[in-house]
């Protein structure tokens, strides 16, 4: 069973489309981020993403970059995100996923890593630099202690290839909007459609667009072509202008919007 | 060496978003394709020889052996290619493949703007558009090179998060590559990245070696050592390669130790770092207990980064290659040493090989020949050297 794959369901099977919010740990501050993400799940966020900060994270554009150097500054430790995420998931009703780089844990030890993620309550594992072919000893430790890795599809994956990564896809399947790093763009999503198709094909796990969403209509028009969207640069800065309060705001209002897609302005 | 997964024993890999990884896939089926392709090869030997200037002098440094009175020392001269360094030889290797390819635009990384340079002409000779990432500090001690990637057309971008040193600027030329993956060739300029970069750049670098094979055959030299200098290690595994498995002659990789190995500011990632992912594969690297980068430290800007290839990882655990390293002033002694007894200004990345003459040369014996990887002159760190040593 997988709690990231349940919750996105029970979403569909309501009507709904799925919200996942990204957070990076320890920006500006481990307090703030607490806060940010009870905001976040009182809002309407059916899974958050916390991210561990790591020095070069060559996935990410400048906000989350900038996120992650400031944390590093702050002292902030791996540890001390496991110990927030073991607080968080016993105050929050909703499932945890890490977002972090193959060195974290690589350094930290993959197997106990998993298994202390695991015993923190943590749901899955998101790692943005292990592609299919790095993946298996991952896979492995993740599958022993009940986390899902997520994989990831990009608009450059080939329609076998997507396959491949669909048919071992767990918790949600990440679907890159573009090619690029993460921060809000403007993103025309229709030409995802034939990659979710081909994913689809492959496998039953929801599928979720990430990258480039920056408010309520840009979630509206991802979530056409799939079954979650993921914000992530959006909510850091909406979080450095206007506190966890912020947070909160932005993701109600990209809640109601896939509510009541209609309605949106 | 790599196996089909891109690795060198335990170590190298593909650590990189997916986005780029069909790229990748493409590359290392193109490059397996062009390898075997006979007009490839010999384009790729024409355009060396004809626009860089190869084969380079094995030159006897005759003043240079009788100062330490063993055995004898020659230098590789790759600083005598055009653009001043072995960069080329990747640079024009890379380029061919990415017209072959179809790609018009070309990305780079550059630290001491040897590499940028070498990239920005090729560039320029082959009517490709090229952007070159350098680090903000490396722009100002490197100023001579940034005029020289302006002069040739290319598009110098500085790179000031993190250190704003060749760490930062290969992230973000991944970057940049990630999101112009489709119609952009990225030319990585060491034998660092995933697979399979340390591959086709090792294979582009290792004319150094085969040269200095049939020089040496045809000079009747018994070579006892190969020294080179290593940042990311490109002239040292040139060099090593096609010696690698040879177990009569010596292979040493000599890495930046800064102001002291003992001081933490320094460039050694072999022989102070430990394994992990950096850049899109598995090495040594200098890192702290949560795997987070730390700064390398060097005078040299070419040795400035954190991380080495997985080749030498490799050839450091199995023992085909032995890694020191030399400080800072060592180097500067070693520079001022071969300017005044050759009259050769070596670039301070190469003045680290040299400056390891001083311990080896009193273990070898007359008769020997001891091979340096001269690689890159010194025009470029003139403003450098005279601000650390003064009175010039």
């Amino acid at each position: 069973m997988s709690k990231l794959k349940d919750k996105l369901t029970a979403r569909l099977a309501a009507g709904g489309k799925g919200l996942i919010v990204y957070l990076a740990a320890g920006y500006p501050d481990l307090a703030a981020t607490r806060q940010a993400v009870l905001a976040a799940a009182a809002a309407g966020a059916d899974i958050i993403e916390i991210g561990i900060p790591f020095s070069d994270p060559i996935a990410d554009g400048p906000v989350i970059q900038h996120a992650a150097t400031a944390a590093l500054a702050g002292g902030l430790k791996t540890a001390d995100v496991l110990a927030l995420v073991k607080e968080l998931t016993a105050a929050a009703p909703v499932p945890i996923a890490l977002m972090l780089y193959t060195n974290t844990v690589l350094q930290y030890g993959p197997g106990r890593f998993a298994a202390d993620a695991a015993a923190a309550g943590a749901a899955g594992l998101i790692v943005p630099d292990l592609p299919l072919e790095e993946a298996a000893s991952l896979q492995a430790v993740c599958q022993a202690n009940g986390l899902d890795l997520i994989r990831f599809i990009a608009p450059t994956s080939p329609p076998e290839r997507v396959a491949r990564i669909a048919a071992q896809a767990s918790g949600f399947l990440y679907c890159v909007s573009t090619t690029g790093v993460t921060g809000v763009q403007a993103v025309d999503y229709s030409p995802l459609a034939p990659l979710i198709a081909a994913a689809r094909r492959a496998g039953d796990t929801p599928v979720a667009i990430g990258f480039g969403i920056g408010g309520p209509e840009a979630a509206v028009a991802a979530a056409a072509h799939a079954d979650a969207v993921i914000v992530g640069s959006a909510v850091i800065e909406r979080l450095t202008a206007g506190g966890p309060a912020g947070v909160g705001a932005l993701v109600a209002s990209i809640r109601q919007a896939l509510d009541r897609p209609g309605d949106t302005p | 060496m790599p196996d089909i997964t891109g690795r060198f024993g335990a170590y190298g890999g593909r650590y990189v978003p997916e986005t780029v990884m069909p790229a990748l896939i493409e590359l290392d089926d193109f490059y397996h394709g062009l390898k075997k392709d006979q007009s490839f090869q010999r384009e790729f030997a024409a355009y060396l020889r004809d626009y860089a200037g190869r084969p380079t002098l094995l030159y006897h440094a005759a003043r240079l052996t009788a100062h330490y009175g063993r055995a004898d020392i020659y230098l590789k001269r790759e600083d005598l290619l055009h653009t001043g360094a072995h960069k080329i030889n990747n640079a024009l290797g890379q380029a061919l493949l990415a017209r072959r390819m179809g790609k018009k635009r070309i990305v780079a990384e550059t630290g001491a703007g040897q590499h940028g340079v070498a990239c920005a002409t090729v560039a320029a000779h082959f009517g490709l558009e090229c952007r070159v990432f350098m680090g903000a500090e490396d722009i100002e001690r490197q100023h001579l090179n940034v005029v020289r990637m302006r002069l040739l057309g290319s598009e110098v971008v500085p790179v000031t998060n993190g250190s704003g040193t060749l760490k930062d600027a290969t992230s973000e030329a991944l970057r940049h590559w990630v999101a112009n993956v489709r119609d952009t060739h990225y030319i990585i300029g060491s034998v660092v990245g995933p697979h399979p970069y340390p591959m086709i750049v090792r294979d582009f670098q290792a004319v150094i070696g085969r040269e200095v094979r049939s020089q040496a055959a045809a000079a009747g030299l018994k070579i006892s050592h190969l020294v080179a200098c290593v940042g990311g290690g490109s002239n040292a595994m040139g060099l090593f390669h096609p010696f690698l498995h040879d177990k009569t002659i010596a292979k040493i990789g000599v890495e930046a130790a800064g102001q002291g190995i003992t001081t933490g500011l320094h460039a050694a990632s072999l022989t102070r770092g430990r394994p992990g992912v950096l850049h899109g594969a598995y090495s040594y690297l200098l890192q702290d207990g949560d795997g987070q980068i730390t700064e390398a430290h060097s005078l040299s800007a070419g040795l400035d980064y954190p991380g080495v290839g997985p080749e030498h990882a490799h050839a450091k655990d199995s023992g085909l290659a032995a890694y020191v390293a030399v400080t800072d002033q060592q180097a500067l002694a070693a520079l001022a040493r071969l300017a005044r007894l050759e009259g050769i200004i070596p670039a301070l990345e190469s003045a680290h090989a040299l400056a390891h003459l001083d311990e080896l040369m009193p273990k070898t014996n007359p008769g020997e020949a001891v091979v340096v990887c001269l690689s890159g002159r010194g025009d470029k760190d003139v403003d450098t050297v005279a601000k650390t040593m003064g009175g010039l």
